[in-house]
């Protein structure tokens, strides 16, 4: 009697924190989308009626728009630079056995675990003292040292699972190294690329901590403009474009899974 | 194993990004560790008196110990509302399962302006928690909740909790569900299941989640300073004014790497603290 009623309890407690949690998760998302389309001026919630008002003022807000591309225009390169270097490396570490693969892993992991403000710093300081001076590419080699971690990790499962014994085949079989990449080994590794690149192209979309110190009024990013806006003010347009980055997000989510099955990926490498 | 020169010619694809990383990270940080050692902001004078001029001063240590704080606050709670979460989808058919991977991956992947946003609009004056609560009669007048603690708590909470969610989904998938049976099966009632059996096998990736939320959280620049708004001073954003506005160089080299090996020093202690206990477990 007192068991079940213990059992009674728990289960309604499990239930109620998991609907808390998940309308936590998700009420957010809803809120950005809902307010994005208020004809107030304000972030009044519930929005005292409806209009697209924002998203069109947001084609006649260029201080908004600029730091968009540049923002598109750094991630891009990012990714470039993260998917074919961090490939390569995580191809060299993962087929290797010594333990100089294990440091360099290692290293390569490292700005995931220190916190990237410090290691931004550090850039600017040293940009100063050699008197290089800030600019799109500097922003760039910030990015990628930042983001290329999560290539290698996806790559790097990818490569694991990988049977060395097809290469060891193709090239016995008198195929040349760089035929045998190309037709045994990228097709294998490919999902492993298009899901750490994706992450990489989102965590450098949204980098703050390496834009707030490298990124100068010439190289001004979407997040930072963004931040900036709402210290001074709290900015309806703000709104507006939160809901184009929330629905471009849930289209890229959307695309991934069906491509290679994002979640997976994600289930590994967290583990 | 085999000749070295192989080993290393092996290891020939990650060169390129080795060179990149010499020079754009490992140099950079001896760098920062060489300048936290000057005494003046012109570089002048090699001495600690960075280091002493935090350690003597209440206002910066207790600036470090709220951000620890708010990193062990964020984490217990994330733990509380995840365990939940993952017990649901564990024991969930696939489409449930599809769902709450979604709800979860989908926070993680937007911006984390928009997320802090959401929260600017959900505690503000004219939000939609005071307006809820003046609606329904229950408080007089619209509560501070934006720029307080609690408010910066919660914010944070809900923008980490899908890095505490997945480890421990992961955890619970491993998990081998005869054992909770047979702890049912042999009269335990489920709360005693989950604490001697549930919750001490999936520790570790309660602990690994934990520890990535106390990272993200300490460190989330952006949430701190427009949910927590001015008043509340954290490492993040007094190492951005140190450096950035008054340009204490040396200063502000000295508190990022302070901060840096608190966290990472936290992190460690935690991580090894676990596996020494879960190494006790598997002894008994």
């Amino acid at each position: 009697m007192q068991r079940d009623l213990g059992d009674r309890v728990y289960g309604g407690l499990v239930g109620a924190l998991a609907a808390a949690s998940t309308l936590l998760l998700l009420a957010p998302t809803l809120v950005v989308l809902i307010i994005s389309l208020t004809s107030g001026m304000t972030l009044k919630f519930p929005p005292p009626g409806w209009s697209a008002r924002w998203y069109i003022e947001l084609f006649h807000s260029p201080e908004i728009l600029a730091p968009a591309l540049i923002s598109l225009k750094v991630a891009l390169c990012t990714t470039l630079l993260s998917a074919v270097l961090g490939s390569a490396a995580a191809l060299g570490i993962f087929n290797s056995r010594s333990r100089l693969a294990r440091l360099l892993d290692a290293l390569f992991m490292s700005p995931m675990v220190l916190p990237a403000m410090a290691f931004s710093l550090s850039l600017l300081l040293v940009f100063n003292v050699i008197g290089l001076r800030l600019s799109f590419w500097t922003l760039v080699l910030g990015h990628t040292i930042v983001c290329v971690p999560f290539v290698i990790r996806m790559v790097g499962a990818a490569v694991q699972q990988l049977d060395p014994v097809l290469v060891t085949c193709s090239l016995s079989l008198g195929a040349s190294r760089w035929y045998t990449f190309r037709r045994i080994t990228l097709p294998l590794i490919r999902r492993g690329i298009t899901a750490g690149s994706l992450v990489a192209f989102l965590s450098s979309f949204d980098n703050v901590p390496v834009s707030l110190f490298l990124a100068d009024a010439r190289t001004e990013v979407l997040p930072i403009k963004l931040w900036a806006i709402l210290e001074g003010s709290l900015d309806v347009r703000v709104a507006a474009v939160s809901g184009v980055i929330v629905v471009l997000t849930l289209i890229g989510l959307v695309c991934a899974e069906a491509l290679g099955g994002l979640s997976r990926s994600f289930g590994k490498t967290s583990s | 194993m085999s000749s070295p020169s192989r080993a290393y010619g092996e290891l020939a694809p990650a060169l390129p990004l080795a060179l990149v990383f010499v020079g754009a990270f490992v140099l950079p940080l001896i760098a920062l560790v060489a300048i936290s050692f000057y005494r003046t902001p012109e570089f002048l004078d090699l001495s600690p008196v960075q280091y002493l001029r935090f350690l003597s001063d209440p206002f910066s240590l207790r600036v470090l110990a709220d951000t620890v704080m708010l990193g062990l606050e964020v984490a217990l709670c994330a733990l509380v509302l995840a365990y939940p979460l993952a017990l649901v989808y564990v024991a969930s058919g696939a489409v449930v399962r599809m769902i709450l991977t979604f709800l979860i991956l989908l926070p993680l992947l937007t911006s984390t302006v928009v997320r802090t946003f959401a929260w600017i609009v959900i505690l503000g004056r004219d939000g939609i928690v005071n307006a809820t609560m003046l609606s329904l009669g229950l408080w007089d007048s619209p509560a501070r909740l934006l720029y307080s603690w609690g408010g910066l708590v919660l914010a944070l909470t809900q923008i980490q909790l899908p890095l505490m969610a997945l480890p421990l989904i992961n955890s619970l998938l491993r998990l081998d569900g005869n054992l909770a049976k047979a702890a049912e099966g042999l009269g335990a009632g489920r709360f005693r299941v989950f604490f001697t059996v549930i919750l001490p096998l999936t520790l570790p990736g309660a602990i690994a989640g934990g520890l990535l939320v106390f990272a993200a959280a300490a460190t989330a620049f952006i949430t701190q300073t427009l949910v927590g708004g001015g008043r509340i001073i954290l490492m993040p954003s007094y190492i951005y004014q140190q450096s950035m506005g008054v340009q204490d160089w040396p200063f502000a080299a000295a508190l990022s790497l302070i901060f840096t090996v608190a966290v990472v020093g936290i992190v460690a202690a935690i991580g090894a603290l676990s596996r020494l206990m879960t190494r006790g477990q598997h002894a008994t």
